[in-house]
């Protein structure tokens, strides 16, 4: 399944990228993208296990980028 | 400016005052005199401390909680660092205060992150108005009366009401209503379209002059409107080549700029070259510089910007990557009937026996194919121009694919092939018109003949000339059409080459074909191969091509989903215009990458050797990411292309 998230207040192009990086290593995760220019963020995981990935990306991003908050 | 922003550039102003207060005093030697040595120190330290804390508590802040999560290169820990380190260089022996510098670099790299927040959001706003062409409602007649609901609520098969200054919602056909279309903003196109009953109108367009009411025919989520919205939005999803360098790029620049920095800060004073005071400045001044953030920002900045002046212009790039093998279009293929011709037939010669009128002839053939659908009937008829009599037309016979004998006003006619007259025993003259030839017999006697071709789009040659002009070596057109007549249209146009009597299938093969002789050349690797194709039957072509871009797409969506690029409107012109977008849009990229990479290696050789200070240093960072990011705004200013 793939989904699009609104991203609020991911700052600079650099965090984006990094952010990126760190998504697309995070369980269950097929595949991810940080939009910079649209604050979106695409993720690709499996049907199932959609919701589980989901709140460890979520996880993830308090814990990396606290300033940014990912609406879904 | 948001309120973030705002926030900030009053922190960076109150800062801005401190710092100067500071500056003044120290320079003019008021410190010195006031406090005596080594108090003015302290006294300096004070003084430098308060805009340091107002402009960057927050870089320090991220930086503390970013390194208790082992993120070593973050941009923050590394800013925090170079400062501190400004401030701590006094502690070595036998060194000059550097703290006027830790609190500049602070200040300017807060200016700098608030160019880049505002900057960025500015293009994302205006990018954000180019594709303004969203409905707010639709006025839809519900039990007899008009209601004002979300187009997402309308279904097909309703009728909705669209008054002039609105927006049409949905896709439909016209009920009823005559009026004008301002297009402006799905296809670039300046001239209005005229529409009446029975005419299908496209969501996204300004109804201008009269009231339409029109039956919905596809519901929002499938109308032309969203469908653009969803394909520019995730147009920078399918990031370039050249983004994707740069991502790398940018994953390997801090490290390897930190790197340098410790080295530089400990081997040479360790091997006893200069002072450690001397060698940590320089390392400290590497830190400055460490951040790739001006080359991160301005390149998808510059891809967004094209892929968004281009959607202005009626052009939609599915990608990054799109856009970029554009740029490096060296062989267009086009289909030809829909493409660079209109696709409808019209009379292009009427050549007559002596002591015939054309008009006569004309009005013979137009009564004959009176009852006959065929596209090249209608244009006879529409050669005659006026009102036809069929009560004159009797036994009518259709020889499918040859022609049509008719009985008109007692005389019996033939209109057709030669084959078909010679067969009924006319003798015709040659014809050296290229197109379809309609010979004319009535009676037995030959009368002449008319030809019909399917005429070039006004805008056709000048396409061709341009795309020559932008760099194009080859432009093959394709056809199903005879040889004569795809010989004299890329003749007429001015295509360099041509292959006829295709079959649909036939096309695949033939683009697989000019692509092994591109790969065969070898040194054209780079060069990509367009198809340009209307989108009805050619799916396959357009995949198969390195680009394939749809032209007059408003409304088909097979052209959508196959092509890599889609022209709004049907005008072979845009497919130049197309190139030139993304000829400057690479041109822009390539400028930010050399120049804002030149600048950061120039400044860390200077560094190293000790002729950039940390003032230069931190200018020059803060310099090429603004200057990056106002030339990467250019991408989207595609008015004059």
């Amino acid at each position: 399944m793939r989904k699009v998230f609104k991203l609020d207040e991911i700052d600079c192009a650099n965090c984006a990228r990094k952010f990126e990086d760190a998504i697309k290593k995070v369980e269950g995760v097929q595949d991810a993208s940080v939009n910079f220019m649209t604050q979106k963020l695409t993720l690709t995981a499996a049907d199932e296990e959609f919701e589980a990935v989901f709140a460890r990306v979520v996880k993830l991003a308090a814990k990396i980028e606290p300033d940014c908050e990912i609406i879904a | 400016m948001n309120k973030k922003q705002k926030r900030l550039l009053r922190r960076i102003l109150v800062a801005f005052a401190f710092f100067a207060l500071a500056f003044a005093l120290e320079a003019s030697g008021t410190l010195a005199r006031w406090f005596g040595d080594p108090g003015d120190l302290y006294a300096e330290f004070a003084l430098y401390m308060v805009p340091f804390v107002i402009a960057g508590y927050d870089v320090v802040l991220k930086a503390a909680r970013n390194i208790g999560q082992g993120q070593v290169f973050d941009e923050n820990f590394l800013m925090a660092v170079a400062t501190i380190g400004a401030f701590a260089l006094v502690l070595f022996p036998n060194s000059d205060p550097h703290m006027a510098e830790g609190a500049a670099v602070m200040l300017f790299y807060q200016v700098g992150e608030l160019f880049q927040s505002y900057a960025v959001g500015k293009s994302r706003k205006s990018i954000a108005a180019m594709m303004d062409i969203a409905p707010e409602f639709a006025s839809v007649e519900r039990g007899g009366e008009l209601v004002q609901v979300d187009p997402a609520e309308v279904v097909p098969d309703e009728t909705i009401v669209v008054k002039p200054g609105e927006r049409v919602p949905l896709d439909g056909v016209v009920l009823t209503g005559t009026s004008q279309l301002d297009t402006a903003a799905l296809t670039g196109e300046a001239l209005p379209r005229d529409v009446a009953p029975g005419d299908e109108v496209v969501s996204g367009c300004v109804n201008m002059t009269g009231v339409l009411s029109v039956r919905v025919s596809k519901p929002y989520g499938e109308s032309t409107v969203s469908r653009i919205l969803e394909l520019v939005e995730n147009a920078s999803e399918k990031k370039a080549r050249t983004e994707n360098f740069i991502t790398r790029f940018a994953r390997w620049y801090t490290p390897v700029v930190v790197v340098l920095a410790v080295l530089l800060s400990a081997v040479p004073p360790l091997l006893g070259v200069g002072s450690f005071a001397t060698w940590v400045e320089r390392g400290l001044t590497f830190l400055v510089v460490s951040c790739p953030c001006a080359l991160v920002i301005s390149v998808p900045l510059s891809f967004f910007g094209g892929i968004g002046g281009a959607s202005r212009l009626g052009i939609l790039v599915k990608g990054g990557n799109y856009l970029e093998a554009l740029a490096h279009a060296d062989t267009v293929v086009f289909d030809k009937t829909g493409t660079l011709t209109s696709g409808s037939f019209e009379v292009v010669a009427i050549v007559t026996q002596e002591g015939i009128e054309p008009a006569d002839l004309v009005r013979v053939a137009a009564h004959a194919e009176a009852y006959s659908d065929h596209p090249i009937a209608v244009s006879v008829r529409a050669a005659f121009g006026k009102e036809i009599d069929r009560a004159l037309v009797t036994d009518v016979h259709e020889r499918g694919g040859h022609g049509v004998s008719a009985c008109v006003a007692g005389s019996s006619v033939l209109v057709g092939s030669e084959e078909m007259l010679v067969e009924a025993g006319v003798p015709c003259a040659a014809c050296e018109t290229a197109g379809t030839v309609l010979h004319v017999a009535a009676d037995g006697r030959y009368l002449g003949h008319i030809v019909v071709a399917d005429v070039a789009k006004p805008d056709a040659c000048q396409a061709v000339a341009d795309l020559h002009a932008a760099g194009v070596a080859r432009t093959v057109m394709l056809t199903g059409d005879r040889e004569q007549v795809a010989a004299a249209i890329a003749r007429d146009l001015g295509i360099d080459e041509y292959r006829a009597q295709l079959l649909p299938q036939d096309k695949v093969a033939e683009v697989e074909k000019l692509l092994a002789e591109k790969a065969q050349v070898g040194k054209a690797a780079k060069g990509k191969l367009v198809f340009v194709g209307d989108g009805i039957n050619d799916a396959p072509v357009l995949t198969r091509a390195d680009i394939g871009i749809a032209m007059g797409a408003m409304g088909s969506d097979a052209a959508i989903e196959a092509a890599d690029i889609v022209l709004m409107d049907d005008k072979p012109s845009s497919i130049a215009r197309a190139i030139r977008v993304a000829r400057k849009t690479m041109a822009i990229v390539w400028q930010n990458i050399v120049f804002a990479l030149g600048i950061k290696v120039a400044v860390l050789l200077l560094a190293a050797v000790g002729l950039a200070n940390m003032w230069l240093a931190v200018f020059a960072d803060v310099g090429v990411c603004v200057i990056a990011i106002l030339n990467a705004m250019r991408c989207m200013n595609v008015r004059k292309m």
